[in-house]
């Protein structure tokens, strides 16, 4: 079923923007996304949360080529894409966009939205094939055939993101990043959207990268989680793992962070609240990024940065003192 | 006086918009005593925001009030005019928005800002009011409060921001501060820090909270009553416990079971609610819920439930609990 070789692999990934300065005339960068590495295995859901300006999304993209990378490698089933042409590979790689309102053209019908996927990659033979494509794929994601004449500002934002995942599996891809599909929708819809992508992934065999800064939502759906801080990768476990044994300071506390709907568990739970806010990463601070926020921060951290180490099969993090924290 | 500090009863408020009539609010009674914390939560557009904003009298055109009762520390709301509104405002009740990026004048000074709000309430002078504007965000957890007060919002982050809106609606210390998805717009460990701030701030002034919110986490934390809305009515109101280990409406279930909990240890299918939230200007004509609901039976869709008390505090608007009750009371009577 699942072979050990990884679908999707990055390597020393790095993605920088340039920023304006200060100053006149000077240039900075902001380092993004800074020397990640991780890989998914054929048919596993890697999750990818972190705070806003963390680099999750920005990785994500990267990883598809919308960002040319700043340097690092990507590959896609063993081979090198990261200097390649991407048109062949953009029917195997997809993505479902956050906001569900802006990622669809407002003047096209869901139909046409979901055709132009088709044509792009010469996926139908005739105008009735191309026709019928759209209605299986409308039904795959439970919207029927009457759906595609329709234009997006007439469903209601759950319905829209069922477009956007339809538009992503028109092409038959095995690969989909899914960039916070779920955040800008309701409670009682999140689950069904979550539970639809359950359900596309045991039919169909798909392979997620899926990024959300929510992470009771990431732990549900995902096998394995990598936590991202800054631009860097912090910690990266099996879901359970990571859950319930984070090694990492800032995993530790993120965890901790988050609400539980449970009033009984919520009185008992001690939270870790961290102090301030998260630094710019235009001037990221030197040594351990999260030092700045850090209870357990000293002079080694300051200087040197943590090293990306296996803590116990497959659980990997970075951080000077993890046999203090823990 | 009233045992009370906010006391709604059947308010009924409608936006006459182009397209016709949403009853945005349908019958909508709740009540918070003081210094207690009340939730709202329900999905967007089920009227959360509506009531907490006509508890001010703040709803925006072309809404309006058309009937109900609202009582607040004494006051009759629905009969008191703009300039004694005004009184209020700020005084006894205020409110945080969501999103503090857009809630602060970018082109005034944090300093600024706070002292306008404490010198239109009090009779302090300028220097008296930045004295208490520096107080005040040393009170909110702010460092260098002397400086800050010259800085600009672009210069603060969002937490910080939100520190600052915080600040200036307890200027005044009032009996009521409405949050509305005060933790919404910002990072999980910000809000964690938000929130540990607003119970803090609670205990020091012994002020009541209703933070409207639609992350049940939040209300689980923060809460002593919860009141779940949909489609413009409570559909159930309780104890946090009550809401949370006993629910009774078919929504209030439906929404605990589709969340993933972190806490789990095995890998539980979510159930979803199924379908989509109402269309307000076609509301259907019985249970707003009853197109979603599992458990739907033909009275639902024809007729609104009465609420059935289910303690002396939890009530729920549902069929399935007069149901419930009817055949206990027909057992009852068997038995005599």
């Amino acid at each position: 079923m699942m072979d050990n070789k990884y679908l999707v692999e990055v390597q020393n990934l790095q993605q920088y923007f340039p920023v304006a300065g200060g100053k006149l005339f000077e240039k900075k960068v902001v380092k993004a996304v800074d020397n990640v590495s991780f890989g998914i295995k054929r048919g596993e859901t890697l999750g990818l949360v972190g705070e806003s300006g963390c680099g999750k999304t920005t990785t994500g993209r990267t990883l598809l080529r919308l960002y040319e990378p700043t340097s690092g490698k990507i590959f896609f089933d063993g081979q090198d894409i990261t200097k390649v042409n991407m048109l062949p590979y953009r029917q195997k790689m997809q993505i479902v966009f956050q906001d569900p309102y802006a990622s669809l053209d407002p003047r096209m019908t869901v139909g046409d939205i979901i055709g132009e996927a088709i044509d792009i990659h010469h996926l139908a033979a005739s105008k009735k094939d191309r026709q019928d494509q759209i209605i299986s794929v409308l039904s795959t994601v439970g919207l029927n055939s009457e759906h595609a004449n329709r234009y997006p500002h007439e469903f209601s934002g759950g319905q829209r993101q069922r477009v956007g995942i339809a538009r992503a599996l028109a092409v038959n891809p095995q690969f989909i990043v899914c960039d916070e599909p779920v955040s800008a929708l309701d409670v009682s819809i999140q689950a069904q959207v979550v539970n639809m992508f359950e359900k596309l992934q045991e039919e169909m065999g798909l392979t997620y990268l899926f990024i959300a800064h929510d992470l009771s939502i990431v732990k549900h759906i995902s096998n394995r989680i990598g936590v991202m801080y800054l631009g860097k990768m912090v910690e990266l476990a099996d879901s359970y793992e990571l859950t319930f044994h984070s090694v990492h300071p800032y995993t530790k506390s993120l965890i901790s962070a988050i609400p539980i709907a449970d009033p009984e568990t919520s009185r008992k739970s001690k939270r870790i609240v961290l102090e301030g806010d998260v630094p710019s990463p235009v001037n990221p601070p030197s040594g351990c990024r999260f030092r700045t926020r850090c209870p357990y921060a000293d002079e080694l951290c300051a200087a040197q940065e943590p090293e990306w180490k296996e803590v116990s099969t497959g659980h990997y993090a970075a951080c000077h003192h993890l046999d203090k924290v823990n | 006086m009233s045992e009370y500090l906010v006391n709604i009863e059947n308010e009924r408020l409608s936006f006459f918009t182009p397209a016709g009539e949403v009853k945005a609010l349908n019958d909508v009674s709740l009540h918070l005593r003081e210094g207690e914390v009340l939730g709202i939560v329900g999905e967007s557009g089920s009227g959360k925001s509506v009531t907490a904003y006509s508890l001010m009298g703040l709803t925006a055109y072309p809404g309006r009030l058309i009937g109900g009762s609202l009582q607040f520390n004494g006051h009759q709301i629905e009969k008191m005019t703009e300039k004694e509104m005004r009184k209020i405002r700020g005084n006894e009740i205020s409110i945080i928005f969501q999103d503090p990026m857009t809630s602060l004048n970018p082109v005034y000074t944090i300093g600024n800002q706070i002292t306008e709000v404490v010198m239109l309430h009090t009779n302090k002078n300028k220097q008296q009011a930045t004295e208490r504007a520096r107080e005040l965000l040393t009170l909110v957890g702010i460092n260098e409060p002397q400086k800050r007060l010259n800085q600009y919002p672009h210069e603060l982050s969002g937490g910080m921001r939100q520190r600052v809106m915080i600040a200036i609606a307890l200027a005044c210390e009032p009996k009521l501060l409405i949050a509305d998805e005060p933790t919404t717009a910002l990072d999980v460990t910000i809000q964690a820090q938000i929130l540990e701030l607003m119970m803090e701030l609670k205990e020091k002034l012994g002020m009541a909270i209703i933070m409207i919110t639609h992350d049940l986490g939040v209300v689980a934390n923060m809460c002593d009553r919860i009141a779940v809305m949909y489609a413009g009515k409570v559909v159930e109101y309780g104890n946090t416990d009550d809401i949370f280990y006993n629910p009774s409406h078919e929504y209030t279930k439906g929404l605990i079971r589709s969340i993933p909990k972190l806490t789990e240890k095995e890998h539980n299918k979510l159930i979803p609610i199924e379908g989509s939230p109402v269309d307000m200007l076609n509301p259907p004509a019985g249970c707003p819920f009853a197109p979603r609901c599992r458990a739907c039976m033909k009275i639902c869709l024809r007729e609104m439930p009465e609420y059935t008390d289910i303690t002396d505090i939890h009530y729920s608007a549902c069929w399935l609990l007069q149901k419930e009750e009817f055949e206990k009371q027909q057992r009852q009577k068997g038995d005599a």
